[in-house]
């Protein structure tokens, strides 16, 4: 039991545990599981201006997402540090030879030193990953009306066409970053 | 909303973060890995995530099964007639999801396991979901 808490789950276990997420949270309140809208609703609790899209009652509205992403911040301590994984992630051989060839040089931790870490701030490259990432994570998800669990997790669960073009952009989107932006960003 | 309601989403949210790290969904190693196609990996977990929450909505829908407060559960369906907001706001997701590594729940389970330098990426995409209630208006959708 203690061992399987410490090592990591193989793909074909914890798929079917990430998707008990949706059922749970419809039986738990009919709350459809979606994370991104949290950013929504923070930005509603400290908006004081008048943009329209921030004027709603989000206590009402958000109380149970926030909480649960509270979960998601104590989950991610217990599963990465409290019953942290010591060994390195068994990636395929291709992956960790590619992304040698573009400069990364700590395969240790769930992310590369390199690019997270404090002093990477000072970096261009540091910056494009951290700021401009999580820039077009926030603005994207919302445009999309919804990330990875909200669209390809929820909306796919409940046949949503919808999703379904979301999912494709999300593709286009991390295949032109992956294959032609980040060797240059790298570079 | 009483103190068992909080400890109920408090709950979910902890199992959803704790597989994400066990699943290492969360690495920035295995969003490349999967958009590089060099693993089952990520496609094993979401497909069968999909799978699990597509069989459990079919059987909530067809048994009519109603939530622990007794309330019916409805799904509200996504509009499909917007595809430009679908496709646009869907490839700035991806562009920012492979250049990060990391989309909005692996963001806050990484923060979560000790990774602190991950509250800039929160910043920032708080700063993105501002940008974007701002621009609403003037985007396609």
């Amino acid at each position: 039991m203690f061992d399987l808490l410490h090592q990591p789950w193989s793909w074909y276990v914890a798929g079917p545990v990430l998707g008990l997420t949706v059922p749970l949270l419809l039986l738990a309140g009919g709350k459809m599981f979606g994370v991104s809208s949290n950013l929504r609703h923070l930005c509603a609790a400290c908006h004081r201006g008048d943009v329209e899209f921030f004027r709603y009652d989000w206590k009402s509205a958000g109380r149970w997402n926030l909480t649960f992403l509270a979960g998601t911040v104590l989950g991610g301590f217990l599963g990465g540090f409290v019953f942290a994984n010591p060994d390195p992630i068994q990636l395929a051989p291709s992956t960790i030879a590619d992304l040698r060839a573009l400069g990364i040089q700590d395969f240790h931790g769930f992310v590369p030193d390199d690019l997270f870490s404090w002093s990477a701030l000072g970096s261009f490259t540091g910056l494009a990953v951290l700021i401009l990432g999580g820039f077009l994570v926030g603005f994207g998800a919302r445009y999309a009306g919804g990330c990875t669990s909200g669209h390809a997790i929820s909306g796919l669960s409940d046949l949503q066409l919808a999703s379904l073009i979301a999912v494709i952009g999300f593709f286009i989107g991390g295949l032109v970053m992956t294959h032609l932006l980040y060797p240059l960003i790298l570079s | 909303m009483n103190f068992t309601e909080y400890l109920k989403y408090l709950t979910i949210g902890t199992l959803f973060g704790f597989v994400l790290m066990k699943s290492e969904v969360v690495s920035w190693f295995r969003i490349q890995e999967m958009f590089r196609f060099d693993s089952i990996h990520m496609y094993g977990i979401i497909g069968l995530a999909v799978i699990i929450g597509m069989l459990s909505v079919q059987i909530i829908k067809r048994w009519q099964l109603k939530d622990m407060h007794g309330n019916p559960i409805s799904i509200p369906p996504k509009d499909s007639s917007q595809v430009p907001r679908y496709i646009l706001g869907g490839t700035l997701f991806g562009i920012g999801w492979a250049l990060l590594g990391a989309c909005p729940g692996p963001i806050f389970a990484l923060l979560g396991s000790g990774i602190t330098v991950m509250a800039v990426p929160v910043l920032s995409a708080l700063a993105g979901t501002y940008a974007y209630g701002l621009l609403r208006d003037r985007l396609p959708h």
